[in-house]
């Protein structure tokens, strides 16, 4: 929040449909500041090393690996480099996994221009961006299955749950509700909104959640 | 139901398809042509019913199916036109043929010469009249047939020239078809007549030597065979002629069976490759009835964007559900509740050209009252779609361990439920009414200029298994 007077997020866009990456370009204008292109794993990973923007648009499948690939080998050297992944419609664990990846959120290919440079602002400001669509996935994800008793839970308990404030604040996502009316509608700050988002993403991030691996196994097979 | 819509609107201009149903009602007709003259069933003589398919000469004529073949294409040319199955009539002609000794045979190169091949004007026999050398010809070959068979017939007590003088009329037909076929049927004749050259042909070394010895050998056995029945009178025993018989066949088998195999496998090659064919066609008849439409009616419509959206979304989710669901376009089976509300989404987005967005949690089975909080949804929807105006409407469901919640939220002009027209009262109550009586709730949330949102709650029976693992998550 406190860049929105600064100078526009500077931002790649790696997606390996030219066609989309010059929509976007011409959609988000003067919004945003688009440094640079690629559509392939690894010309992207030299071009986001040597200008290091503000944010990444990444899409989820791009041929040598996807957008898990990019952000794995970006992460190390430039940890303040931050990812939002997009995609049409992709299976949810490929989402998942890059999001578990790094990226700090993810939105849908039909997402208005308007939302994606309001989307784009929050990642630079390293809050986290759900769309509908990742919070049933993640709501998925975490969905009360019990845990079996023979495998280990994480280091921290707490990362193996959602609390039922995040569960609610995730639902009202899937509902297509912004953060304002969801604190509105739960009696909290959009500020509080941001902040379970936010734990939400960094318990999808950290848990090394036997139930998160085995829901992606189980998604598999199905 | 979009998509049925337009299959309705008219004919597929895909050809094959057309062609195809076309012959289809073309076999039908026939049958019932065929069912009007029943009395045929009682004169079992096949060669009469040539003549007379022949002789009638109105709607639907008997042509050869050159398609369908093992030798003129004859039998599966009646069969089409009697509305049978073109091996029962070669195996009533083979039968015929036992039964008559042999004189059912001459009957099929009548057929062959005088009936025309499907798509030609004139019969193979109407072009030999010209053919003065082949008729020559023909005749010399029938009359050294006829010699042979007088001359044997002198020798023994004529039981082959009874089975032989038939086959005077077949080599003489014969004789004109080889001169006279068009091109597709000489290439058949000459499959026919294939191992005979082979004998002179030059093929590697090997399969020469091959053929000639089994030339040679079956040359030995048709002698041995012949001689056997030749020299036999009737009043010897039974053993003779049937020794004679089994030296002929072991001859013929001998002579023919590598070809006779040959033959069949390239039979059973055709109708692999006509089978694929027809799997293909079956794909592009899909393709073209859902893909190939939706891209026109885009193009059609290429200045409302709302509706290419819509058409496109449509289209999006059909394949995929075709292409990774192995769901036919248009199949209705509603199994679980994920299913139930994608299909409130086609619904609502087709017949009322607002999107929907679905974002499911979990998955169950359907139930009666799983079923029912499914309508109750679908009624939302539709309400939504048709009175608040909003752009989009959110469809969520979640499946709990002890209850399935669904909430369909939109962000259009709301009302005040306090005072509600009667008419949407009513949809309220029927989605109200329709909860309760199966043990859930409904609550409808609104506010002028705030949207409305409806929100479904059913507890879950939970089985005695346990309660059911979310079986998958969001779907599109």
């Amino acid at each position: 929040m406190s860049a929105d007077a600064a100078a526009p997020p500077r931002v790649v866009l790696v997606d390996d449909h030219g066609l989309f990456r010059s929509g976007v370009r011409a959609e988000l204008g003067r919004q945003v500041e688009v440094v640079g292109e690629a559509e392939d794993v690894a010309p992207a990973i030299e071009l986001i090393g040597r200008v290091v923007p503000d944010v990444v648009l990444v899409d989820v499948h791009l041929p040598g690996g996807g957008g898990q690939a990019v952000i794995a080998a970006v992460v190390r050297d430039h940890p303040e480099v931050r990812f939002l992944a997009l995609s049409a419609s992709d299976a949810p664990e490929d989402v998942i996994a890059v999001i578990r990846a790094g990226a700090r959120g993810y939105v849908t290919k039909t997402i208005s221009t308007a939302e994606l440079a309001d989307a784009i602002r929050r990642v630079a400001d390293g809050d986290a961006v759900f769309s509908h669509r990742l919070a049933g996935f993640v709501l998925d994800a975490f969905a009360a299955a019990p845990a079996a008793p023979d495998v280990r839970p994480s280091f921290d308990p707490e990362l193996d749950q959602l609390t039922n404030r995040e569960r609610e604040v995730l639902r009202l996502i899937a509902q297509g509700y912004t953060y304002r009316e969801i604190g509105k509608e739960l009696f909290i700050s959009a500020k509080t909104v941001e902040s379970h988002v936010s734990s939400v993403l960094r318990k999808l991030q950290l848990s090394s959640r036997h139930q998160l691996t085995r829901w992606a196994a189980e998604r598999r097979l199905a | 139901m979009r998509e049925r819509g337009v299959q309705e609107q008219g004919e597929p201009t895909w050809p094959a398809a057309r062609s195809r149903r076309r012959s289809g009602r073309h076999d039908w007709r026939a049958q019932a042509d065929w069912h009007a003259q029943a009395d045929w069933h009682e004169h079992a003589d096949w060669p009469a019913r040539v003549r007379r398919l022949r002789d009638r000469g109105d709607g639907g004529p008997l042509r050869r199916d050159p398609d369908d073949r093992l030798g003129g294409g004859v039998a599966a040319g009646i069969g089409a036109r009697a509305g049978f199955r073109p091996n029962t009539v070669r195996i009533a002609w083979v039968v015929a043929t036992l039964f008559t000794s042999g004189s059912a045979v001459p009957f099929y190169f009548v057929g062959w010469l005088l009936i025309p091949a499907r798509g030609e004007e004139t019969s193979i026999g109407s072009r030999a009249r010209h053919d003065s050398r082949g008729i020559a010809l023909a005749i010399a070959l029938a009359s050294l047939l006829g010699v042979f068979l007088a001359l044997s017939g002198a020798l023994n007590d004529g039981s082959i020239a009874v089975y032989g003088w038939p086959q005077v009329i077949s080599v003489f037909c014969l004789t004109l078809i080889c001169r006279n076929a068009g091109e597709t049927e000489q290439a058949v004749i000459r499959r026919l007549v294939q191992p005979l050259e082979s004998l002179w042909s030059s093929g590697d070394g090997r399969s020469r030597r091959g053929t000639q010895l089994r030339f040679i050998g079956s040359g030995a056995l048709l002698i041995a065979g012949l001689s056997t029945l030749l020299s036999l009178r009737v009043k010897i025993a039974l053993l003779a002629p049937l020794a004679g018989f089994v030296l002929l066949a072991a001859g013929l088998v001998l002579l023919f069976g590598p070809w006779w195999l040959r033959i069949v496998r390239d039979l059973m090659l055709e109708r692999q490759a006509r089978a694929r064919a027809e799997e293909r066609a079956d794909m592009a008849a899909q393709v073209h009835d859902s893909v190939l439409q939706t891209l026109a009616l885009i193009q059609r419509r290429a200045d409302d964007p709302a509706a290419v959206v819509q058409l496109a979304r449509a289209q999006e989710r059909e394949l995929r559900s075709w292409l990774f669901e192995g769901r036919a376009p248009g199949e209705t089976d509603v199994t679980s509740l994920a299913e139930g509300v994608r299909r409130i989404q086609q619904d609502v987005e087709a017949r009322h050209g607002v999107p929907v967005e679905v974002v499911t949690v979990g998955d169950c089975p359907l139930d009666e009252h799983v079923s029912a909080l499914l309508a109750a949804a679908g009624e939302a929807t539709v309400n939504a779609a048709k009175w608040s105006g909003a752009s989009v409407i959110s469809l969520f469901a979640e499946v709990e361990p002890d209850k399935v919640a669904v909430a369909v939220r939109d962000r259009g002009k709301g009302f005040d439920p306090e005072a509600v027209p009667a008419d949407r009262k009513g949809v309220a109550e029927s989605i109200r009414g329709r909860m309760t009586r199966h043990g859930g709730e409904a609550t409808v949330q609104s506010a002028p200029g705030e949207g409305t949102k409806v929100t479904l709650t059913l507890p879950r029976t939970v089985k005695p298994g346990g309660p059911v693992p979310p079986m998958s998550g969001q779907r599109r």
